[in-house]
């Protein structure tokens, strides 16, 4: 499945967020978006998720999800939200209850994801018990368990420590390597984009419409072992972003 | 490091306090101390006997009270009030307050009042309760029941507001349906501000019993208090007061125990 964003643009009252957004999301592939502060990159991908109805534009499902995909668009967010009150099984538990898989089939489901993200160990635990990196992994889990046909990921390691971010990553490099998921990966991370990202979008300043769309073409295995490259796409994309990161900065937050 | 001239004196220590710690036996002392001190005042004559009575009087009007059987009787009775009235009200100022956090035409339309009812006394309507659902036991449930019902209300859909509105997100984008997301998520957020406007409804609904018994009760704690009161009988007041406290404390114990098992998952 894949997802075509069609002159989408998106007003709260008088203020204008976003404008005028053309973008596909091919499969199997990473859509990074990145942008200065406030530009509207977490909107956009809640209106690509359906957690937000656009004021003009349409979002468009290409193809059909998978038969056997519960949740075709997941989301990751970046404060986790796990639910504290549940144990790490019992969230991941939370996004099958509501499709009646039966207890055999839903513990079968958990396990699995438990041991594809290497959480075995913490399965009964509670999230105020686990570290950030940990709920990260948790809440990644989660959105394994659905099998979704593209995940949308609003920041996933911006609450991380930077150690903890690095391992994260690696983890991410090593899931798509394995199984090839299509996602729209919103974040300020210059690093993270040329990391992750097949296709880069850059936005610019309220209201956000599209800079520019940069291609990165080095296969995701080898990027980390070809720093120098990464680090002239990452310059590339700070020119771009440069001077509406200033202005951006300069803005009163509530316009 | 420093030179010999200059002098060295350790960083002064800034931080602590402000952060109580649980001495379990401190409690029971106090207790003990106050009553002990109210004893000795009254033995030696300095609390006059017409003033208030020794606490061993107290006790002695107790025993009597267990002797005669009659303890059972005036419990029974007040529990039975107190259960039923409270039981109903909270379960009703839950399903309220619910309304109130989730739809906008229920908090549009009850928080005013909620508001304009809450702060009157619920003794003041005693008469019309009367009138309404007659000197029985309806009038004295009832008073209970509006006692405890906006307290209910008002902590239900507090904590309501008070949710991560980002687990509600969550939740929807998973597909979960409206009534799991209630059940699942919205409800279990809400509990912590539910189970402590508990606490403040069962000490309403005490408070409210023994004005419930006030008018036209045979049995009770309540009727126990003002048939003492009206004879002059301290001793037996004071024993019927303790009572009172002692089932606030149990009430109070009891919350505390709900809340350690359904809150356990917090640190």
């Amino acid at each position: 499945m894949e997802l075509s964003i069609q002159s989408l643009g998106h007003h709260y009252g008088d203020l204008e967020i976003l404008r005028d957004i053309n973008l596909d999301v091919p499969a199997g592939q990473i859509v990074v978006i990145i942008g200065p502060s406030g530009c509207g990159k977490s909107t956009l991908l809640r209106l690509i998720g359906g957690l937000e109805q656009p004021t003009t534009g349409r979002v468009m499902q290409v193809g059909e999800p998978p038969e056997d995909s519960l949740n075709p668009l997941t989301y990751i967010f970046q404060d986790f939200a796990l639910l504290p009150w549940r144990s790490v099984a019992g969230n991941i538990s939370l996004a099958l209850e509501d499709h009646g898989l039966g207890k055999a089939k839903t513990a079968l489901i958990i396990d699995n994801v438990l041991a594809r993200t290497k959480l075995m160990d913490f399965r009964d635990a509670f999230p105020h018990q686990l570290s950030g990196g940990m709920k990260q992994r948790v809440a990644i889990a989660r959105a394994l368990a659905v099998r979704p046909a593209v995940l949308l990921m609003d920041e996933p390691l911006s609450a991380l420590d930077s150690q903890t971010h690095e391992l994260l990553m690696d983890d991410l490099v090593e899931l798509w390597l394995r199984e090839k998921f299509t996602a729209v990966y919103v974040t300020h991370n210059l690093a993270e984009a040329v990391r992750i990202g097949h296709k880069v979008v850059v936005l610019s300043r309220r209201p956000g419409l599209v800079r520019e769309v940069v291609d990165i073409d080095m296969a995701m295995e080898v990027r980390k072992a070809r720093p120098g490259l990464m680090v002239e796409h990452q310059q590339h994309l700070w020119n771009l972003m440069r001077d509406e990161a200033r202005a951006a900065e300069l803005e009163l937050v509530d316009g | 490091m420093a030179e010999p001239s200059k002098p060295v004196r350790p960083v002064r220590f800034r931080g602590g306090g402000f952060k109580p710690k649980p001495l379990g036996i401190l409690g029971p002392i106090i207790f003990a101390a106050v009553i002990a001190l109210w004893e000795l005042g009254s033995r030696t004559g300095v609390i006059g006997a017409l003033i208030l009575p020794a606490p061993s009087e107290a006790w002695v009007a107790f025993e009597e009270l267990v002797s005669s059987g009659m303890l059972w009787k005036h419990l029974s009775a007040s529990l039975q009030r107190l259960v039923i009235g409270w039981s109903s009200g909270a379960f009703l100022g839950v399903i309220v307050g619910l309304s109130i956090g989730l739809f906008s035409f229920a908090r549009a339309g009850l928080v005013p009042l909620v508001s304009a009812i809450f702060p009157i006394p619920k003794i003041a309507l005693l008469p019309l309760f009367i009138i309404w659902f007659g000197i029985g036991e309806g009038a004295k449930v009832a008073t209970i029941l509006f006692g405890t019902f906006f307290p209910t209300v008002i902590a239900t859909y507090g904590g309501v507001d008070n949710l991560d509105r980002n687990l509600v997100r969550m939740g929807q984008s998973f597909g979960l349906s409206w009534f799991s997301i209630v059940r699942k998520i919205i409800l279990p957020g809400a509990l912590p501000a539910i189970l402590s406007g508990f606490r403040i409804s069962a000490a309403v609904a005490i408070i409210l019993l023994v004005a419930a018994e006030m008018i036209g009760a045979e049995f009770g704690v309540g009727a126990y208090i003002l048939m003492a009161g009206s004879l002059m009988a301290t001793d037996q007041l004071v024993a019927g007061v303790a009572l009172l406290s002692c089932m606030g404390l149990t009430v109070a114990w009891l919350i505390s125990r709900a809340e350690k098992f359904l809150l356990r998952w917090r640190s």
